[in-house]
This record gives C-alpha cells, sequence and structure tokens, in this order.
C-alpha cells in the first residue's frame, strides 16, 4: 500500500532535464511526462536544463524540491546529487555516494553480490588494460571462461547504448569496441537466459516497496535502444507471468539490491528469472525512465495508482527527508 | 501465476499501412539530441547561417505584406502556389539558364514536399530509384517510406558517372527491373559536395531520354558557389527534366518554401495531389517571400551568403589539412559540405557516441547509403559554425578518431557484428 500523502499541498517543483549525454533526448521526453503528471496532480513545474545557471536558476525558481530527471553521467554518478546537496535544496533520488556505487554496473554488482544476491558471472575491463596486454588472448580467455552467449555492455550508460549480445567469439572485438565507444570500462557477462524484468522499488517514507514487476518481451530477441523506445516493439507484461512464489521472490530481491546500494526515493532494478526461477541481478537505475514506454510508470499504473499521486508523493518524501 | 495481457504501447499495430514499416527511432537520432547544447560543435545539420540575413528588410517586408494585403496572405490559396512568386521563381531559375512559364511552377512546403508529392505520384512498391552514391538523406527517407529499390550510382569528383549510370540501367533492366527515375543533386551536392561536370550533364540526359527514366534535378546550392558560376541546370538542356528548387538555403529554411518545375502534365498531377494533401502550400510564407524579393537587393544577399560560407568552407578545409592531414576530402566550390573518408575499418556510425563525449558532431556515411554502405565516411557541415567553431570541431573530430583508430588497432579489423 502506498501511504495517502498530502495531495492539495501546492508544491513547487524544479525538474532538470536534457544534459549532455548520450540520452539527452530520453531525458527531455521523460521531463515532459513527469511535468504533465505533476501538473496534473496540483503541482507547480518548472524544466530546467542543468546548465551554467544551475544554481542561479534554483535561486530564481526557489522550488520546495528539485527532481532530476538526467540520464547518463553528471545525471546518474553523483555529480549532480553532490551540487544539489551542497545548495541545501530537497531533491528526488539518490544521494551523492549511492548513485556513485549504483551508476558503475560492475561495482553495483559487487555490492549486490556481498550482500547475498546472485548476479551473472562477469569481468570488468577498462579500455587502458588492452594498452599492454594482448588482446585477442584476453578475449580469448575470457570467452573460455565464461562461456559462451555473453553480453557485453558499457560500465556506466543507459538505454541499452553500446549493449551487444555476443553469440559467437569472432563477435566479442566488435562488441567491445561498441561498448568502449560509450565508456571506458566494459562489462563482459555471461548471458543468463530467462524472463527479463524490470521490477521498480519505490519509498515514500514508510520504507521502500516492490511495484508489480514488469517482465519485457522485445521482438527481436533484445531489449535494445530501438526496442526500448518505438512502441509495438516490445510486449510488456505487468504483472510479470511469474508464479506468487517466484514473484515474491523476485520482488524481496530488487528490495535487497535497492537497500544494499543505499538507494532511496526510487529506482527500478533489473533482473533476468532463469529456467530454474532464480532471479539474477543485472544492474539498478537511479534515474528510472518516465516516457510513456518506460517501465517504472507502467508498474505504477499497474499497481493501481495514478502517476501524478505517485511522483507528488515521491515529491512530497524528499521534502521530508530534507 | 497472472493472466496478464501484453502491452506494447500501440493498439494499432495491426491496422497500419506496411509502409509505416519504413519509420522506428534511431539511436543516431537520438545522439543529434545534444547538437542544441552550446558546448557542442555541430558539423551535423546543414543549417544556414540564417544571422547573415537582414533581418529588417524582412520585418519591413512582413509590415508591408499585412499593411497592403494581410487579408489574402492568411487565407487559404491556390494548390499551385502565389502566381507572383512563381513569377519571380522565372527570374531565379534563368540564372542558371532555366527558360519557363509560371503555368509549368508548383509552389511546395520546401522542395522536399515537392520531392514527396513526386514520389507518391510515381513510386510504387519495388519501383527502382536511381541515385547518386552517396545521395542526400531527405531523399532516401523518401524513397524509403514508399518502399522503392534505392540503386546507388557511383560518383567521384566531377559528380555522377555517365559510363557507371549506363552500366546500372543495363544491369537493372536485365534482370526486368523497373526504373521510375533518376535523383541527383548536381551542385555541391549534400553530401559529397561535388558538382556534376557540364559535359556529363548532357550524357547523362540522353541516357535517361533514351531509356524513358524521368530525371529529377534538386538543386538548393546552385547560386551558393564560391568563385565560378556552375554549369547550367539540367532542366536547361531539356524540358523534361523535372527541377525542384528551394528558398531554404538562399534565404531561410523556416518559411518552407520551394518550387517543382515540371512538364505540363506532371505539373497537372501534382497540383492535385498537393490540394488532396495540403489544399494549399502556405500563402503566408510565399507572398512574404514574394515581398522580400520585390522590395530587397536579394542578388546581394546571395553574395553575401557565398562570402559567409566561403570564409567556412577555407576554416574547414585549413583545420582538415592542420589536424586530420592524411585523411582525404572533397573540396566543394560551394555549397554546405565536406565529405570525408576515414581510415580503412573506421565507422562513423559506431564512433559517433565517442564523437558526443568529445563534444562534436557529425552525420555518419551511412545516412546516405540505402544499402547500408558509407560506414568509413562521414559528412561536415561547416554552414553554421562560426570558423573559430568549425576549428575546434575539427580538432575535436580529430581526437575522436584517433581514439577510434587505436580501439579499432587494438580489438583488429576481423571478427563479425
Amino acid at each position: 500500500m502506498i501511504p495517502k500523502g498530502k495531495l492539495a499541498n501546492k508544491l513547487k517543483i524544479q525538474i532538470l532535464a536534457g544534459g549532455i549525454s548520450h540520452e539527452r533526448d530520453i531525458s527531455l521526453k521523460s521531463a515532459r511526462r513527469l511535468s504533465d503528471a505533476l501538473t496534473e496532480a496540483g503541482a507547480t513545474v518548472i524544466i530546467r536544463e542543468p546548465d551554467a545557471n544551475l544554481l542561479a536558476n534554483i535561486k530564481k525558481d526557489k522550488p520546495d524540491v528539485v527532481w532530476p530527471v538526467l540520464h547518463g553521467a553528471s545525471g546518474e554518478d553523483g555529480a549532480l546529487s553532490d551540487i544539489l546537496a551542497l545548495s541545501g535544496v530537497p531533491f528526488v533520488g539518490a544521494s551523492a555516494s549511492a548513485a556513485r556505487l549504483a551508476w558503475d554496473k560492475s561495482i553495483a554488482k559487487i555490492i549486490v553480490e556481498r550482500s547475498g544476491l546472485q548476479t551473472p558471472p562477469s569481468i570488468t575491463l577498462p579500455k587502458d588494460t588492452f594498452r599492454e596486454l594482448d588482446a585477442d588472448g584476453v578475449l580469448k580467455a575470457v570467452t573460455s571462461s565464461l562461456a559462451l552467449p555473453l553480453v557485453v555492455k558499457p560500465a556506466r550508460g543507459g538505454s541499452a547504448q553500446g549493449v551487444t549480445i555476443v553469440k559467437k567469439a569472432d563477435q566479442l572485438s566488435h562488441a567491445m569496441i561498441d561498448a568502449y565507444v560509450y565508456c571506458d570500462v566494459a562489462i563482459i557477462e555471461r548471458l543468463v537466459v530467462g524472463t527479463e524484468l524490470a521490477i521498480s522499488i519505490i519509498d515514500l517514507g514508510a520504507g521502500p516497496i516492490a511495484l508489480p514487476a514488469v517482465e519485457v518481451v522485445p521482438q527481436t530477441g533484445h531489449f535494445g535502444y530501438q526496442e526500448r523506445y518505438t512502441a509495438g516493439e516490445t510486449q510488456y507484461f505487468v504483472p510479470a507471468r511469474l508464479t506468487k512464489a517466484v514473484a515474491e521472490k523476485a520482488a524481496k530481491l530488487a528490495i535487497q539490491a535497492h537497500e544494499a546500494l543505499g538507494l532511496r526515493h526510487l529506482s527500478r532494478i533489473d533482473m533476468i528469472v532463469d529456467a530454474k526461477g532464480v532471479p539474477w541481478f543485472l544492474e539498478a537505475n537511479v534515474v528510472p525512465g518516465l516516457t510513456e514506454t518506460s517501465l517504472l510508470p507502467q508498474a505504477v499504473v499497474a499497481a493501481g495508482h495514478s502517476l501524478g499521486s505517485v511522483y507528488l508523493q515521491l515529491a512530497q518524501a524528499a521534502l521530508r527527508s530534507r | 501465476m497472472p493472466n496478464t495481457t501484453a502491452n506494447n504501447f500501440d493498439d494499432w499495430l495491426d491496422l497500419y499501412a506496411q509502409r509505416a514499416n519504413t519509420l522506428s527511432v534511431s539511436e543516431v537520432r537520438a545522439l543529434f539530441a545534444v547538437v542544441s547544447r552550446p558546448e557542442v560543435v555541430s558539423l551535423a545539420g546543414g543549417m544556414p547561417y540564417v544571422h547573415a540575413l537582414p533581418k529588417q528588410t524582412i520585418e519591413d517586408s512582413f509590415k508591408s505584406l499585412m499593411r497592403d494585403r494581410g487579408d489574402l496572405a492568411i487565407q487559404y490559396s491556390g494548390g499551385q502556389g502565389d502566381a507572383k512568386l512563381r513569377d519571380q521563381v522565372r527570374e531565379l531559375m534563368a540564372l542558371e539558364g532555366i527558360k519557363s512559364s509560371v503555368e509549368d511552377i508548383v509552389m511546395t512546403t520546401g522542395s522536399q514536399h515537392g520531392l514527396e508529392l513526386l514520389s507518391g505520384l510515381f513510386i510504387e512498391k519495388g519501383d527502382v530509384v536511381l541515385a547518386e552514391g552517396p545521395s542526400y538523406v531527405g531523399a532516401i527517407g523518401i524513397f524509403r517510406h514508399y518502399e522503392a529499390h534505392i540503386e546507388h550510382v557511383e560518383t567521384d569528383n566531377d559528380g555522377l558517372q555517365p559510363e557507371a549510370l549506363e552500366e546500372t540501367i543495363k544491369r537493372l533492366k536485365a534482370q526486368g527491373r523497373r526504373i521510375k527515375f533518376l535523383y541527383l543533386v548536381p551542385n555541391f551536392a549534400n553530401p559529397s559536395g561535388v558538382t556534376l561536370a557540364a559535359k556529363r550533364r548532357a550524357r547523362i540526359i540522353e541516357l535517361c531520354r533514351k531509356n524513358h527514366i524521368l530525371v529529377i534535378e534538386d538543386n538548393p546550392y546552385g547560386l551558393l558557389y564560391f568563385d565560378k558560376k556552375v554549369p547550367n541546370a539540367l532542366r536547361s538542356m531539356d524540358e523534361n527534366v523535372v527541377y525542384l528548387g528551394s528558398f531554404s538555403k538562399i534565404l531561410a529554411p523556416g518559411f518552407r518554401v520551394g518550387y517543382v518545375l515540371a512538364p505540363p502534365a506532371i505539373v497537372q498531377k501534382l497540383v492535385l495531389a498537393q490540394e488532396s494533401a495540403i489544399l494549399c502550400p502556405s500563402a503566408f510564407s510565399q507572398m512574404l517571400i514574394s515581398e522580400y524579393l520585390s522590395k530587397s537587393d536579394w542578388q546581394a544577399q546571395i553574395e553575401t551568403f557565398r562570402g559567409v560560407y566561403r570564409e567556412r568552407r577555407d576554416a574547414a578545409l585549413s583545420a582538415m589539412k592542420e589536424y586530420l592531414p592524411k585523411l582525404s576530402t572533397t573540396k566543394p566550390d560551394g555549397g554546405f559540405y565536406l565529405w570525408i573518408t576515414l581510415p580503412d575499418g573506421i565507422d562513423s556510425k559506431a564512433m559517433l557516441p565517442l564523437a558526443v563525449k568529445e563534444l562534436v558532431a557529425y552525420t555518419p556515411g551511412t545516412a546516405f547509403y540505402g544499402d547500408g554502405t558509407g560506414q568509413n565516411k562521414l559528412r561536415v557541415c561547416y554552414s553554421f559554425p562560426t570558423p573559430e567553431n568549425i576549428k575546434v570541431g575539427i580538432k575535436r573530430l580529430s581526437n575522436v578518431i584517433n581514439l577510434q583508430t587505436e580501439l579499432q588497432a587494438t580489438f583488429g579489423k576481423k571478427g563479425t557484428k
């Protein structure tokens, strides 16, 4: 149950969106959807770019709460959270230190694993590693250790940009290049085949709760950029088609990951449930997408809530956690 | 287990026309969202430098239009377009040797709309459209949408090669393919920047005439030459050539005014198609341009543009020489673009995220081919950034290419996608 907030309270919310990242476009789309929902719920909303006028705009707008919807670096790497904390304005989302841990998928995997959860075996390779080592040899060793098929992804980034599923060994070199153009560190992970899930976590002040899991079934078999943002290219099942026991296990894992990483207010935990019903943690998103095809809004609606009401309560929670 | 119904966010998937499948979101397009940020030097979009326009003259034209003919300007108008502007367009085309009648001119919502209307009239699924290799990305989008098979014809520094055209036509005819038209941008082509040599023009027309292939000549850049005037238009040599013109580059794209000069039978169908699609092009935009052309020394303004773009072309070529001396680039005598060839094995589309990280944007070569080729090419547009920013942008581009070359060297050229 979501505790009822004071919906009549007229909050002034400044949304930060855009930025210089590969996901700028998605950030702007998310911001406009968030703004629509908050406005309908009674809030006053201003959308701003996080540019040289960031602090001046906060002074000028005097928002009750700032809501950063910046995907990619500067939005999710904790830098912005640090600046917002310094400015003393309450903001929605993870603290700088928690965001830093979650933003780097390789670090998030270690933390979540240490808390007792399963995550697919992987190897993290900074680009510079290959300056001194023989790339062919390293990649052969990786393939032999992890076994095909593999997933190669940038350690930092979102929207599946730079992500490749590698089914044959000779695809690995290209996959590495595609990941390194987005980030200097790449993760090579064993591909776990199963039900792809996104579990959104919200915390309105009474502790984190898991919203119904969204099951993702992309037409092409790979939930890439195009499949994420083109209506019709992916089927979503909410709640996911899981047995009650597996669904509960997955929800528990998601909350545990959210807590292990020290996240607050909201997050989205992506995972795969294998054929034996075992959930595997893949990554945590501290600034989940809020576009019309994004996963968190679907989960909110499936839980029987209105987007505006939940978003407003999240803003109120941020105000309280000042 | 819950009996959940799938949601795909589109309840009309079973109702769309098949050609709607040609439309989908693109990661590359999303990356271009950053170009609006001032930190990024955009060498991507083909935007004219509208700051060089005499805003006061445009404002005066607006005021006098609204004062004298305001009610007409904001009313519906004819499907063929404003008669006075069509007459002025005749003068404009005469600069490139074209003789025409106002009756054979149709005003459109940018020349892009003219090409869209023509494609709707001529292309059926599977028809062949011949185009330069590389060709204008906006044209490729339209041809794809009409489910044409795009066949590129090889070009060199003198533009489309007649021998290659002849061989392509022969090969396609032997395969029983139906070729509808040849689409080309003969002057300072987008993206290559090259101009079709005068001696090739007559031969190309002859080949198309002989094989009953319509020629569509798209000429937005012809008046933007730097030193030497371009050869006369293909349309000046054959009245059956369909000519597309535009005010987007010689004035401003915000007006969305272009025009088509075509044989009378095609004009008749174009007007009907336009009326069916949009009723009429914007009377307001057309009349404002007409007023501007009447009141200003527009030829002097085009000369100003030539000076601006010449300086930027020089800045781009000089930066290429300084930062990327080993790469080959075209050296345009007009227009907006450099067409750059990257080291073997470097994929410009795959490299774009790295460029965005380094705060520079360009257009990957594959955008200009309908068949997925052009990976090791990229287009640099020098029309909009200042000469100083062009230098900064190309310096950043050189860093990006070096980083990508290093990556490529590390992981080798072998392997598959």
